[in-house]
């Protein structure tokens, strides 16, 4: 019974984002004129998924109580990527596909190096390294274009045995080989430890370095997925800066909708899935409403300040009013 | 020699110093490439590029100040652009008020940053993020997705590009004076030592009797004007207002007050150093345009610049 409980409370905002995400899609699939159909769930999940990889990415970089402003733009460095190496033989798709995912890794790997070792606050590093790796996708795509390899793309935001969407298979295949194994290991745990108080995670001997290293740098390898599955749904590559400020934007979004507190320590990349998901399903509500695509960015950021506002009702149950400084 | 190296780093921030010094650097770099460089039209002609990005910058940095982030800045820069220009259009009386309707379009987005921040307790990342939002969405809603077609007053005009003292750019002197304001209220009055108070903790501001609420509030509605009256100036340069006119000023706004030395964590920092930081950005960008350097590699030199200063004066203590 007591452990039950424990479990519900840490995992209270992962499941809120549960909740929010099967009310807004009921309210979605409810009111679409094909209704609850496979196409349907397909289209929805395409849309999903890429912000999810990012938004994940964002996540494991929040946990450790840092965040990450290049992600949207390591999201376009690896499209453009992808749009000129993924492609020819199958042997060449598959070491372009490991290629993109390295350079994914890398890029995350330079911020957390710059973070860790330089000791730089992470929200200037990461808007400092977000300006590079964007130069260096605006070197590799001067103008959008490119191919890809058309049955993997094909294949992967297809349909699986006929009504299982493929890209949300792949993206469950990473949740269980990336992030579980993540969130079991000594590392993983120290992640969460650095999050939570990072002095008292050095004063315990926690690895907080390897921690904060492996963070950043899976947060580049998930950004990179992401970056792989638009290059499948677009056959293109193109360094657009919007695009990934976006991107950027919607993934911290998606990381708070997910229940994942920016201070660090809390919340999971499982929770952010689904705020990403959310966030997705509510950005559409307004096209099976019929209304005019021209009030969609009002109503997301309507939607946002009301989301983010929910947590001010935890200051009601403050006791102390220094609690309100954290 | 050492004491007195040591009373001069007592009395002048490093942070500051090395920025003044790569400015100098940046200089010489630039008059080897190009003879116009060090020429006294050159030169004021990039003051009157960084004083529009001085002016945006004062408000980032008072944000900075009290240890949160402004991330609305692209939108409210925006907002008050196509506000004043907007109210340009409505004749005489409109005209008159246009620059103060910009301004108080952007006092109000900021206002409700503070409430946020302040009394909702949101953290400043995610609350300016979503206020950004709500205004690109109330300007795509009111403009129709298109660049609006009203054009700036002639006062707007004015004091972007005339000049009221010959060859001294109008805009350059807006950001002095804003400039002596911002320094006068930082170092002299109640409310400046308070802005430091908060930003070094909040909590023991609180113990002290501060009004820490209010003053953070104030602090965004400061951010929001500055970023407007930031729009305003450049609607007036332009002559008119454009869609995310602003999106290029978020990252130069923060980098320029962080290379100024000002602790991103709050507390500590001169108005000084943001100078320093604004003209070393301003002056890197016209390097780079004079050099004809491609985008791409303007935004990867941009981006190591930033890291390798940050690297030399701009690290956290070692944990211990």
């Amino acid at each position: 019974m007591k452990d039950w409980r424990f479990w519900f409370a840490e995992q209270r905002g992962t499941l809120m984002a549960v909740a929010i995400f099967v009310v807004m899609f009921i309210i979605y699939t409810s009111n679409h004129p094909a209704g609850f159909s496979v196409n349907v769930v397909q289209t929805a999940a395409n849309k999903g998924v890429l912000l999810a990889f990012v938004a994940m990415a964002q996540a494991l970089v929040v946990i450790t109580s840092g965040i990450d402003l290049s992600v949207g733009m390591i999201f376009t460095l690896t499209n453009c990527l992808a749009s000129i190496l993924v492609t020819g033989t199958p042997l060449q798709v598959t070491f372009g596909v490991i290629a993109v995912l390295l350079a994914g890794a890398i890029c995350g790997a330079i911020n957390g190096a710059i973070v860790i070792f330089g000791r730089l606050q992470p929200i200037v590093a990461t808007i400092a390294t977000g300006a590079v790796y964007f130069g260096l996708a605006l070197a590799l795509r001067p103008t959008p274009g490119g191919t890809v390899d058309e049955t993997l793309a094909d294949a992967l935001t297809g349909k699986l045995f006929g009504f299982l969407p493929a890209s949300l298979v792949t993206l469950l295949a990473v949740i269980l080989v990336v992030w579980v194994p993540f969130r079991r290991s000594v590392a993983g745990r120290a992640a969460y430890a650095v999050g939570s108080s990072e002095p008292a995670a050095y004063m315990s001997g926690m690895p907080i370095k390897r921690a904060k290293m492996l963070a950043y740098t899976i947060s580049g390898l998930l950004s990179a997925i992401g970056g792989l599955f638009l290059t499948f749904f677009t056959y293109t590559g193109e360094a657009a800066y919007a695009s990934g400020n976006a991107y950027t934007l919607f993934s911290i979004a998606a990381v708070v909708l997910g229940g994942v507190s920016l201070f660090g320590g809390r919340g999971s990349a499982i929770g952010a899935v689904f705020g990403a998901l959310a966030f997705r399903t509510i950005g559409d509500l307004l096209f099976v409403f019929d209304f005019d695509p021209l009030w969609q960015p009002l109503f997301q950021g309507v939607v946002l300040l009301l989301a983010v506002s929910i947590s001010a009702f935890g200051l009601l149950r403050v006791r102390n009013r220094l609690e309100w400084f954290g | 020699m050492i004491a007195a190296v040591q009373k001069l780093s007592k009395r002048f921030d490093p942070a500051v110093v090395t920025a003044f010094g790569c400015i100098i650097l940046l200089l010489l770099v630039g008059s080897i490439y190009s003879r116009n460089f060090l020429s006294p039209e050159y030169l004021l002609q990039q003051l009157k590029v960084a004083s529009f990005l001085g002016v945006i910058a004062t408000g980032m940095m008072f944000v900075i100040l009290v240890g949160q982030i402004d991330l609305s800045l692209p939108w409210v820069v925006t907002v008050g652009a196509m506000m004043s220009s907007a109210l340009a259009s409505y004749g005489t009386a409109g005209a008159i008020f246009a620059i103060p309707f910009g301004i108080f379009c952007g006092v109000l987005i900021g206002l409700l940053n503070g409430f946020g921040v302040a009394y909702l307790r949101i953290p400043s990342m995610i609350i300016t993020l979503a206020t950004n939002a709500v205004a690109q969405g109330l300007m795509v809603v009111y403009t129709g997705g298109f660049s609006p077609q009203d054009s700036a007053s002639p006062a707007m005009r004015y004091i972007a590009t005339g000049s009221i003292i010959p060859s001294v750019p109008n805009a350059l002197i807006c950001w002095i004076i804003i400039g002596s304001i911002t320094v006068f209220v930082l170092t002299r009055t109640t409310f400046g030592r308070s802005v430091y108070a908060i930003g070094n903790r909040e909590r023991a501001a609180y113990l002290s009797g501060l009004n820490t609420r209010r003053i953070v509030m104030l602090v965004f509605a400061i951010s929001g004007g500055a970023a407007a009256f930031g729009g305003v100036l450049l609607a007036g340069y332009a002559s008119k207002a454009a869609q995310s006119m602003g999106d290029a000023y978020l990252l130069p706004a923060i980098a320029a007050v962080v290379l100024g030395g000002t602790s991103i964590l709050g507390g500590r920092g001169s108005y000084l150093g943001t100078v320093a930081g604004v003209l070393l950005i301003t002056l890197l960008q016209s390097i780079l345009s004079v050099m004809q350097m491609p985008e791409f590699g303007r935004q990867i030199v941009y981006g190591i610049v930033i890291v390798l200063m940050l690297l030399l004066y701009g690290r956290e203590k070692r944990l211990r």
